[in-house]
């Protein structure tokens, strides 16, 4: 019970360990109030960001067009980006910690703070770029920066918010993608130490990660109940981080298989408790999932703008492509669609900063992106006609990168679980049932 | 020796907008149009900063001359490393009536005012390319000006500044206190630090309008009529260079 009084405290929802995850119990009086004030505030004044948000945002388009922008093409051609010279422009500037605690370099800002950041990393030229730069602010830090040490927090968040220390996330399996619980990375108590064994797979910034943050099994017991978060630092002896795995897009992000061979590793280095490591990580998702959704929103606003401007001037039987109708109908709905994700996502954020549990929303804004990153580029390359197809151009470029979306940090399929259990339509019996299958196996 | 600066800003229409004409044909369309800090003047405010940087100047006055907006600009100026801001408060309805000389007037009794060694501006807005407020500034303060700066050197109680003109680059020396025009290659602007936008929000910004200077908006200049610029004609091929000298000339280009 002493983990759960803390981690309402940390998180700000009232988490009881007899439930299970997704049945989060209700969050306090106050903090309902809160959370209504965020909305409200917001609503009072019709905009979402203020003049700082603004700000924040304009400071870092600027910082994206002469530092990023003009090296994207060559950087997607090389299929590698120089991590740790962008990073630590980036967090130069402070930019990698702004919702991080001040006492390691972070701005300690709410949690707007970061969905503005995200909104403004889409104006990227590509989708891999963004994507390795949320790994490092919003999707392998979080439970470090919540539950960490003081001495984890100073050896591996401070250098991270500083942009001198590349992270990358090492959760997926070849054998366990969406069934995080089903992972068979192994870090076994040895002395003082631990030992791990296993794989990783997919691991975005693979290559160019100083350090991992890592879930791995640290116990027997119920598979919730037995995996813990571990900083690993990339150069133990041991790691072997292989053949580059080649997309279909995101290609200037490094993309890795790594294998552990008897790795050995503090125990100090495990964040938080011992077999909290999965409950972490849920938590980290939500954060990861709320992020990644807002970063697409900028990639979606371009991909129908470009296309408006190439329809308008590109003339089909005597007239411009854009004056058919089915045309700027079809990117009038698109558009009406990323605005109705984008809302969506400002409220989810309101209630977040308030202090409530937003994973249902979560769910239904990454389901909702994942649609849209599929139906936007694809609708647009085709009236870009032989265009599209071709040549080497944004709508084409954001056809193969944003694929991943539906597929990545949380699968579509994941997504329509999670709803259906807050919805109460999930059958007992397939979970019950897949449990009992894997307890057989195990 | 330590400088007060005195750094004019002033909000315009954002350079990657595309500019549409009025349907009455004297201005341009601004309402919900992006706007953001003259590019000159980012120039301007950075050379500020710096100075202070190298301990030159001892402050940094951003000033503004618009509507409510116009304090968006003063803080994008505050977050690079002004110290305070100053508003001087236009309405809206009249910010048509602005113009070069009234800013001048406005600048030089803040200088005055403020007790400002230095006064810099961008050499010109991307709006009205007037390219005159600089000029008018330093001769109602009766203070020597160098416009077009490239360069920008501190010597003893002067300033050593290369100038950007047609025929090449110009050294001048101008004796404190002076007003200066920032060219485009004067300096890269630093992109506001996050911590510094964040700092920028605690910085003080007084609010007067023009008549607590001194100053009234009487009208010297009229629009006439805003215009697109012409739409680019087909070339024509010529056989030879006879050919072409008599095209241009029947053309009245020569």
């Amino acid at each position: 019970m002493a983990v759960a009084t803390r981690l309402t405290r940390i998180v700000g929802v009232s988490y009881s360990s007899k439930a299970s995850l997704w049945q989060v119990t209700g969050v306090t009086t106050s903090r309902r109030t809160l959370a209504t004030t965020c909305v409200r505030k917001w609503q009072a004044s019709g905009e979402f960001y203020s003049e700082q948000h603004l700000q924040l945002q304009s400071s870092l388009k600027k910082l994206i067009d002469v530092e990023i922008n003009p090296h994207v093409d060559q950087w997607e051609k090389e299929h590698h980006f120089p991590a740790h010279e962008v990073f630590k422009k980036l967090g130069s500037a402070g930019f990698l910690g702004i919702s991080k605690p001040e006492e390691y370099g972070g701005l300690g800002l709410d949690y707007g703070y970061t969905v503005a950041f995200a909104e403004a990393l889409g104006t990227i030229h590509c989708g891999g770029i963004p994507m390795a730069i949320s790994v490092q602010t919003d999707m392998a830090t979080p439970a470090l920066a919540k539950f960490g040490s003081d001495y984890l927090k100073e050896t591996f968040l401070r250098p991270t918010i500083a942009g001198d220390m590349v992270v990358c996330l090492g959760v997926s399996e070849p054998g366990a993608g969406s069934d995080v619980a089903g992972i068979g990375t192994s870090a076994r108590r040895q002395g003082d130490d631990l030992i791990i064994n296993g794989q990783k797979m997919w691991i975005t910034n693979g290559f160019q990660a100083d350090w991992m943050c890592l879930l791995a099994n640290t116990s027997e017991g119920p598979q919730h109940r037995n995996k813990s978060l571990i900083c690993l630092p990339m150069n133990t002896p041991g790691i072997h981080r292989t053949s580059r795995i080649e997309k279909i897009g995101m290609h200037s992000s490094d993309t890795a298989q790594i294998f552990f061979e008897d790795v050995r590793v503090p125990a100090k280095n495990i964040i938080g408790e011992e077999g909290m490591g999965f409950t972490y990580q849920m938590l980290q998702f939500q954060e990861e999932r709320l992020v990644g959704s807002a970063v697409c929103l900028s990639p979606l606003d371009k991909c129908i703008a470009d296309t408006i401007n190439y329809t308008s001037e590109r003339k089909v039987f005597g007239q411009p492509v854009l004056n058919n109708q089915a045309v700027h109908y079809t990117l009038a709905e698109l558009e009406t669609e990323v605005e109705a994700l984008r809302s969506l996502i400002y409220r989810a954020t309101a209630l977040y900063i308030g202090g409530e549990d937003v994973t249902k929303l979560v769910s239904m804004i990454k389901l909702k992106a994942g649609r849209l990153c599929r139906q936007v580029p694809d609708s647009c390359l085709q009236f870009w006609g032989g265009m599209g197809f071709t040549q080497e151009n944004y709508v084409s470029r954001l056809y193969r990168d944003m694929r991943l979306v539906s597929i990545g940090a949380g699968a579509d399929e994941v997504m329509l679980a999670i709803i259906c259990k807050y919805a109460g339509t999930l059958p007992k019996v397939a979970t019950s049932l897949k449990k009992k299958e894997r307890q057989a196996s195990n | 020796m330590s400088l007060r600066v005195l750094v004019g800003c002033k909000r315009v229409i954002d350079y990657a907008v595309k500019i549409r004409v009025r349907p009455d044909k004297l201005g341009v369309v601004t309402d919900g149009v992006k706007h953001s800090m003259n590019p000159f003047d980012e120039i301007a405010i950075e050379e500020a900063v710096r100075l202070k940087e190298k301990k030159i100047a001892k402050e940094v006055v951003a000033v503004s001359c618009g509507p409510t907006q116009a304090q968006e600009t003063i803080r994008t100026a505050l977050a690079m490393g002004a110290d305070r801001g100053i508003h001087v408060e236009i309405p809206a309805k009249e910010m048509e009536k602005l113009e070069p000389l009234h800013v001048s007037k406005i600048l030089a009794k803040l200088a005055e005012q403020e007790q400002a060694e230095l006064v810099i501006v961008g050499k010109q807005a991307i709006d009205d390319d007037s390219n005159a407020t600089a000029q008018m500034t330093a001769a109602l303060l009766d203070w020597p000006q160098a416009t077009f700066a490239s360069k920008l050197e501190k010597t003893d109680g002067e300033l050593e500044v290369t100038r950007e003109v047609d025929g090449g680059l110009e050294t001048i020396k101008v004796k404190l206190p002076a007003v200066v025009s920032s060219d485009l290659r004067l300096n890269e602007p630093r992109y506001a630090t996050l911590p510094n936008i964040m700092k920028a929000k605690k910085k003080k910004i007084a609010k007067m309008k023009p008549s607590d200077l001194g100053v009234n908006l009487a009208s010297h200049l009229e629009v006439i009529e805003v215009v697109d610029p012409p739409t680019r004609e087909a070339g024509i091929k010529v056989e030879d260079v006879d050919t072409l000298v008599t095209k241009l000339k029947d053309s009245g280009r020569i």
